[in-house]
């Protein structure tokens, strides 16, 4: 196998410790790999569409979550195989770049592989399987901008970005107040997106989450919530029309950067380093006052005598707040933030309408609200929940319902849901496929019978009868021409997606399709595993 | 082939039915374990912990016995998570809520059982958890008008949650202790102004509500026991040695002169802030850290009372009840708030000297002393105690109130049962379920009082077929009686986040139908 022989005729070994090395080489090695896709997509398959199961995982401390996104799944599945790593890389790319559908991309891409498998076993060559999926995906893509729809939205006409939001949600647990959390995800992009670059930044959102109440009290707060309190308990807890100074430095002595040493040797001079420590402390104080701040928010710890100074000349603080949040609240008020106390100017001061501490249930929590910003281009999204995973998973299932609020605002263009566009360009790639001459021909026509594994799974998991469903569907889409049928997952009795409101974006499909078979095509290609042997 | 190393070594996965019977199994077994200690005649559990010492807890709390119990089944971990998520929002209900989820699992499981799938059983929780909840909304009585009733109800709410503790002796007494101590409150759910103490010694009944301040220390040596008009000085500042913080700031001296003087510029540096101190006019001088002898000699001489160490809460505690603030420099003594009360005075309680601050200007904060036999009878107290001020608390800003001893769930069963008759489809089964897992509650109370809860529970039913009716179980006779004029009241708030809570979690456990369990980290050294 691995042995060559040199001129001589005598053997050498081209992988050293041969012996110690696990190998599988040609189909052996095509078809595990692709068991092992498929392994991966089958414990999502249950996952996905409205009525769709979830999972639980215990992480190695111990702690559990409980979810349906297909990205957080697969993360904290402890994952050993190659190519299953594989597959979790490709749904966090979808999840990186779409943020949604990240189920979807990996069941879609397991059914290729398990199509890819039958077509190997006739002796088609790998590669021209891949050349196959390739060509086929693209017929797909070409397919899906001609099916897809562009709706219009305005600032004041958002129905129909949360019609998709909803759609969204609707797989999730929280799918109980799918329509309040999608208006909240749809207004709170609304509220940071540009909308003349069609550019939505999603850091300018927050999510914030704190276990106790029950989801209904989840809500949008037009500004920053900072899990912080104010640094001394008898600060005033509500301050109006505060004016901000937004400090990284610390309120105490300097500490510069050089080595460098004070020497006392003489009682004077013990006494002058005093005096200039105190008159350090009340400098920086009286600083913050003269630029006219009523509210500090500092990166950095107080020392105790500032702290009772601030609280003297009637100066609230908070302190130890991250640095994302302050950029968020420097974002929102419009201040600066501002390195050093002599830079403190009247302008870098950032304004508020409000900023209140709030108190939660019945242990000491606190929260520091600041609303009413000078710009609310920042807003923060604060989730409350029955269980600490409950909160979890609701923070990953608005996540997903921004990521697209925010790709229909690059891209209005969406497709329907319910399997219904996979069921359109399926049939597409079909008849496509007949155009094709040579071996690739058979190749798309496995790429259009993999994409049927959508909507089956959609259909098994909503408990209907898979096949039959789903025939019915593709025929009454041939008939009548119309890309929108679906698969019926909530029992509404339409197959009608459009009647039924369940959109999803298009440039997420056309995502999925192409991450998928770029997969799939990489997988199909190896044919050699070396791994080394465990030690 | 390649399948059997998907996952890494030791991790584990289940699925489907598999998944289910673990998570279903779990999760009854944890609420097993609690529901004896529910309702007045519930029995108590001992943690012995597996720390040094093996120390030893005595409790009746849900939430207690589940933060302390090692668990390894997922599903189990989500029922003590809404079990803590309980105790911090509402305090009180942590053992109910626990009980009501597995109550719901287990008629769940009774249901996937029969082929029903869990979709749809989730589907038909959820309605009957909006009916529950509405038909308890419409049951509630507000007295939040007439400050006499509404003392009265919160009087009642706060017998009815001791009924079950360890207090339940004295629960008039200790009622009363409560409902004092948040009424002084005025609307604010910060507990930490409410300071219990405890001492051994006594009997429970000894224990008492103060309404001034009770600061655990001793006076100093010398100094006065007893001031009368006191002004207090709040403080939180190093009274040890004032560290130079100039950054890189050391002392050297070349000769042993040299270090004198700078030791008496030390001093003297002490001296005058404490100078600066006593000219605050001050006869009380409170500090978070530590006082050093020389700084107290000083106090003792001008004849100020300083009490040192005194621990954060402590001094936030005492600045709130005195009105003084928490000072750290004192260069301006005319612009400083001082603390006042009228007297401070050294008082024993039992063998240990406590510092009695009494006459304060604030009257928000208070403390509770508890006197009891033994430390784990006052940890139990201090628990039980901690539960009604919760609940009371929460009560005062959400004055809705229930009839208690098993009335609330009665109503909820039977508004979710005439829902179930009218709901087509197979959700009706779960909607009954969910009516099922309700009566499972008093059933559970009067079973732990030793009745006998087939024929109490079916009285109950017929009883409350009549239209607004005020049966619950009255577990001292034993009997059906009427629960206004028994008094047994419950607060709304936490009847409704225990039904929310429960049907959430028993929600997303029937949702989960595979479990990927990690393997375990490896700690060193094992």
């Amino acid at each position: 196998m691995a042995l060559a022989f040199d001129e001589f005729g005598r053997p050498f070994i081209i992988i050293k410790e041969q012996e110690q090395k696990t190998r599988l080489r040609g189909l052996d090695a095509q078809k595990a790999n692709i068991s092992a896709g498929k392994a991966v997509a089958r414990i999502l398959r249950t996952s996905l569409g409205p009525k769709g199961m979830d999972k639980m995982l215990q992480s190695p401390d111990g702690d559990v979550t409980i979810t349906n996104d297909g990205a957080t799944i697969l993360e904290q599945m402890d994952v050993d195989n190659q190519i299953a790593k594989l597959m979790v890389e490709l749904s966090r790319s979808q999840d990186y770049e779409i943020g949604d559908g990240t189920t979807g991309v990996v069941v879609m891409a397991g059914a290729l592989l398990e199509h890819a498998e039958r077509l190997l076993e006739r002796g088609i060559h790998p590669i021209r399987v891949a050349e196959g999926y390739e060509m086929a995906s693209r017929i797909a893509v070409e397919h899906l901008e001609r099916i897809a729809h562009k709706f219009e939205f305005s600032l004041t006409n958002v129905e129909s970005l949360v019609q998709t939001c909803m759609t969204t949600l609707s797989s999730k647990i929280v799918n109980r107040c799918k329509r309040s959390l999608a208006e909240i995800a749809v207004n709170a992009v609304m509220a940071v997106a540009d909308l003349e670059r069609k550019d939505v930044n999603l850091d300018l959102i927050k999510v914030e989450g704190k276990v106790g109440g029950k989801l209904e009290d989840t809500e949008l707060i037009y500004g920053i919530l900072v899990d912080k309190e104010m640094s001394h308990p008898q600060m005033p807890k509500q301050i109006e029309d505060a004016k901000i100074a937004i400090l990284t430095c610390p309120f105490e002595p300097p500490k510069p950067k050089t080595k460098h040493k004070v020497d006392i040797d003489t009682v004077e001079k013990f006494q002058n380093l005093r005096q200039q420590e105190q008159k350090y402390f009340d400098d920086m104080v009286q600083q913050c006052k003269d630029v006219g701040a009523t509210l500090v928010i500092c990166q950095w710890g107080f020392d105790d005598e500032a702290n009772h100074l601030l609280l003297h000349r009637n100066l609230p603080a908070v302190r130890w707040v991250g640095g994302v949040e302050l950029e968020l609240i420097a974002i929102a008020t419009g201040g600066m933030i501002v390195p050093r106390f002599q830079e403190l100017t009247p302008e870098k001061l950032g304004k508020a309408g409000l900023v209140r501490e709030k108190s939660f249930g019945t242990t000491k929590d606190r929260m520091i609200y600041i609303e009413h910003c000078a710009n609310s281009r920042a807003v923060t999204i604060f989730i409350r929940g029955g269980n600490k995973m409950m909160i979890e998973e609701t923070k990953r299932s608005i996540h997903d319902a921004l990521c697209v609020a925010r790709n229909l605002i690059r891209n209005n263009s969406i497709v329907y849901g319910g399997g219904a566009a996979e069921i359109s360009f399926s049939l597409a790639v079909e008849a496509g496929a007949d155009r094709y001459p040579g071996v690739e021909q058979y190749a798309i026509r496995a790429f259009a019978d993999a994409l049927d594994a959508i909507p089956m799974a959609l259909a098994e998991n909503s408990g209907l009868q898979p096949i039959e469903t789903l025939f019915a569907v593709k025929s009454q889409q041939t008939k009548e021409d119309n890309p929108c049928c679906g698969i019926d997952c909530n029992d509404v009795g339409t197959n009608d997606m459009h009647e039924q409101n369940v959109f999803e974006t298009l440039i997420g499909k056309q995502q999925q399709i192409l991450l998928a078979t770029q997969v799939v095509k990489m997988i199909l290609k190896i044919d050699d595993v070396i791994s080394p042997s465990d030690y | 082939m390649a399948i059997e190393s998907l996952f890494k070594d030791e991790a584990t996965e289940e699925k489907g039915e598999r998944a289910r019977m673990a998570s279903f199994i779990g999760a009854m077994a944890i609420a097993d374990l609690v529901k004896t200690t529910l309702g007045p005649k519930g029995m108590d559990k001992i943690l012995q912990s597996t720390g040094r010492g093996r120390s030893v807890t005595v409790t009746n709390d849900g939430a207690t016995i589940l933060k302390s119990l090692h668990i390894d089944n997922p599903a189990a971990k989500v029922l003590v998570d809404i079990s803590k998520v309980q105790d911090d929002e509402v305090g009180d209900g942590t053992t109910s809520v626990v009980v009501l989820a597995g109550e719901l699992l287990r008629e769940a499981e009774k249901l996937v059982a029969t082929k029903i799938h869990p979709m749809t059983i989730i589907a038909g929780y959820r309605i009957a958890a909006e009916c529950a909840r509405d038909a308890l909304l419409q049951r509630v009585r507000d007295n939040k008008e007439d400050a006499e009733k509404f003392k009265a109800d919160l009087m009642k709410i706060a017998m009815t949650t001791l009924s079950s503790k360890i207090l339940s002796q004295d629960k008039e007494h200790f009622a009363k202790l409560a409902v004092d101590a948040v009424m002084r409150l005025k609307g604010s759910t910060n507990l930490e102004s409410i300071q219990i103490i405890k001492k051994p010694g006594g009997s429970l009944k000894d224990s008492f509500l103060d309404e001034g301040f009770i600061l655990d220390k001793k006076i100093g040596i010398g100094q006065p026991k007893r001031i009368e008009n006191a002004k207090i000085l709040v403080a939180n500042t190093a009274m040890d040695t004032d560290k130079v913080k100039i950054y890189g700031a050391r002392v050297r001296a070349d000769s042993m002169s040299r270090v004198a003087e700078i030791e008496t510029a030390e001093k003297e540096k002490m001296r005058e802030k404490v100078q600066k101190i006593i000219a605050h006019g001050i006869n009380c001088f409170v500090n978070r850290q530590l006082i050093y002898n020389f700084p107290e000699e000083l106090f003792a001489d001008a004849g100020i009372l300083a009490i040192e160490h005194a621990d954060f809460d402590g001094i936030e505690r005492l600045a709130l009840v005195t009105g003084g603030e928490i000072a750290s420099t004192f260069d301006n003594p005319e612009s400083v708030k001082l603390g006042h009360c009228k007297l401070i005075e050294e008082i024993m309680i039992g063998e240990d000297k406590l510092i009695h601050f009494s006459g304060v200007e604030m009257g928000q904060a208070c403390t509770i002393v508890l006197r009891g036999a033994s430390n784990h009878v006052l940890d139990e107290a201090e628990r039980s105690l901690h539960d009604a001020l919760c609940v009371l608390s929460q009560t005062v800003n959400d004055s809705r109130v229930l009839l208690g001893g098993g009335w609330p769930e009665m109503v909820m069963a039977k508004a979710v049962d005439e829902l179930a008759r009218k709901t087509p489809g197979k959700k009706s089964l779960a909607i009954e379920a969910f009516s099922r897992a309700l009566i499972a509650i008093p059933t559970i109370i009067a079973d732990n009082a030793g009745l006998d809860s087939a024929d109490l529970v079916a009285q109950l039913r017929a009883e409350h077929h009549k239209e607004t009716s005020n049966a619950g179980i009255d577990v001292i006779s034993g009997s059906v009686g009427d629960m206004a004029e028994l008094g047994i009241s419950e607060a709304f708030k936490v009847k409704q986040a225990v039904l929310l809570s429960a049907t959430e979690a028993a929600e997303m456990i029937l949702r989960v139908d595979e479990i990927i369990t990690c393997a375990p980290r490896r700690r060193e050294g094992m």
